[in-house]
């Protein structure tokens, strides 16, 4: 899995932090953004739930394709 | 024969109801008005009829709403001739109003939610736990200390996240009497003339308390102050702009919250066993605050106007349409919550539009749930045996038109 964030949609809601609080935080600007060395979600089962979360589907999550 | 058959077996019509009228009173404060019924039954588009005769659309269903509400052919702005209007009140101030964040499309809104998102992330909320749990505690100090019964709407509903906005923003909570009353005159009239009125009386008070602000040789740490000292002194916005940014800002930041204690209050005291859990597990209070957000969605009619012809759900909303997202009945689909009308904290209440969606998000969604968390868990805390004074039936609530919330809640322990 890898974790796409789009900064130039974000609103900083913060619902990806509230929802999966061991893979997002929000930087000092307010933007989502990921915790070090999480780009693969860590294998938290939080991940889908805080991309589907976001009111501005600023998250992409791609799988590992084959 | 075809004639027979046409006779024996009429075809429905596609949508066979009437426009519902918008917005009707609610019969319980916590259950959607039992006039909104047709609208729970049919499809996740109906027609329904606003109060100056104008006939619009109402998305009912989650995941229409989500689609809908993420998308930019539907505007927010309120300068629109064609904006559809929920209320007189709000109608009479379309005229002359500045607007500000929820008023706006993007780019400009973005511009202004940029400015202020990292004053209300998530981080921002939970740093402000200690000063939330301060203030919830010294006002149920005051309100033992002086016995009951009491209000519990003038007491500790309003007076929480009124301390809290005033603390974040730089608004002095002296003046708290003062726009706390201007505000429920904006909000609730009686009359569109009163409204206005309110309106204007906050622009005053707002804008003098920004030009003290920008007086100060040492800057405030509010956001307000923020905004008089950074934004306006570089020219990223004027005046009226700020003064329409803190006007939401203070108003939303009061009126929605102690809205949502006090019906929260009500409805866990009219709800015994749900009362009885929460208090046996108070881990359960987040999930208990998403699923009162849920239950009560108190900003019930968010509205928008089409830009364009959408497609959607076999249906064509027409460039210029009024588009309402009917929260109450949105966050009662049954194919997504199973018993849409009984409180459970257990289940994923999560993904509710409560806060709506898409970019005009509750910009302060993180301090709710912050506030609401301390101050329903430090109440039963407290009060063990806080009860109603009054019969269920007569407490007031508010009207249709509005936010809502209880008007008083009179309670004894």
């Amino acid at each position: 899995m890898h974790i796409e964030i789009d900064q130039d949609v974000c609103i900083g809601a913060g619902q990806c932090a509230l929802t999966a609080p061991n893979v997002f935080t929000q930087d000092d600007d307010g933007f989502s953004t990921l915790l070090p060395g999480m780009a693969d979600g860590g294998g938290d089962p939080l991940v889908k739930e805080a991309a589907r979360a976001c009111p501005v589907h600023a998250i992409t999550i791609k799988e590992p394709t084959g | 024969m075809n004639e027979l058959t046409d006779l024996t077996e009429p075809t429905p019509p596609a949508h066979p109801a009437d426009p519902v009228d918008w917005p009707q009173d609610r019969t319980c404060p916590y259950h959607p008005p039992t006039g909104y019924d047709p609208l729970r039954e049919g499809d996740p588009l109906a027609r329904i009829r606003l109060y100056d005769g104008r006939t619009a659309w109402a998305v009912t269903g989650h995941g229409t709403a989500r689609a809908l509400l993420s998308d930019p052919r539907l505007s927010s702005d309120r300068r629109r001739e064609d904006f559809p209007m929920p209320n007189a009140r709000f109608a009479v101030a379309r005229e002359r109003r500045q607007v500000a964040l929820l008023g706006l499309d993007d780019p400009e809104h973005q511009t202004q939610r940029r400015m202020l998102i990292p004053d209300f992330t998530l981080k921002r909320a939970t740093g402000m736990r200690p000063a939330i749990q301060r203030i919830v505690d010294e006002l149920l100090d005051r309100m033992i200390a002086e016995g009951p019964p009491a209000d519990l709407v003038s007491s500790f509903a309003l007076p929480v996240p009124s301390m809290v906005i005033c603390d974040l923003l730089g608004v002095p909570y002296a003046d708290h009497e003062f726009f706390e009353a201007q505000s429920r005159r904006l909000l609730r009239g009686p009359a569109p003339a009163d409204s206005l009125d309110a309106r204007e009386k906050l622009e005053a008070y707002l804008g003098d308390l920004a030009d003290r602000k920008s007086r100060d040789a040492v800057p405030g740490d509010g956001v307000l102050d923020d905004l008089v000292h950074q934004r306006l002194r570089d020219g990223a916005l004027d005046r009226a702009e700020v003064v329409a940014l803190a006007l939401i800002l203070l108003v939303a930041g009061h009126e929605t919250t102690a809205n949502m204690i006090s019906l929260g209050t009500f409805t866990l005291l009219q709800q015994p066993e749900r009362l009885a859990e929460l208090r046996a597990d108070p881990a359960l209070v987040p999930a208990a605050v998403e699923e009162l957000m849920r239950m009560l969605s108190i900003a019930d009619g968010l509205l928008r106007v089409a830009l364009e012809d959408i497609q959607v759900d076999g249906a064509t909303i027409r460039k210029g349409d009024g588009v309402l997202f009917a929260t109450s009945v949105i966050n009662r689909d049954e194919s997504v919550y199973d018993d849409p009308d009984a409180l459970d904290w257990h289940r994923p209440a999560r993904h509710h539009v409560a806060f709506g969606f898409g970019i005009h998000q509750c910009l302060g969604q993180n301090l709710a749930r912050t506030e609401l968390e301390i101050a329903l868990r430090t109440l039963w805390e407290r009060l063990p045996g806080l009860r109603l004074a009054a019969p269920p039936e007569e407490i007031p609530f508010k009207p249709g038109d509005t936010i809502q919330g209880m008007l008083e809640l009179p309670v004894t322990w």
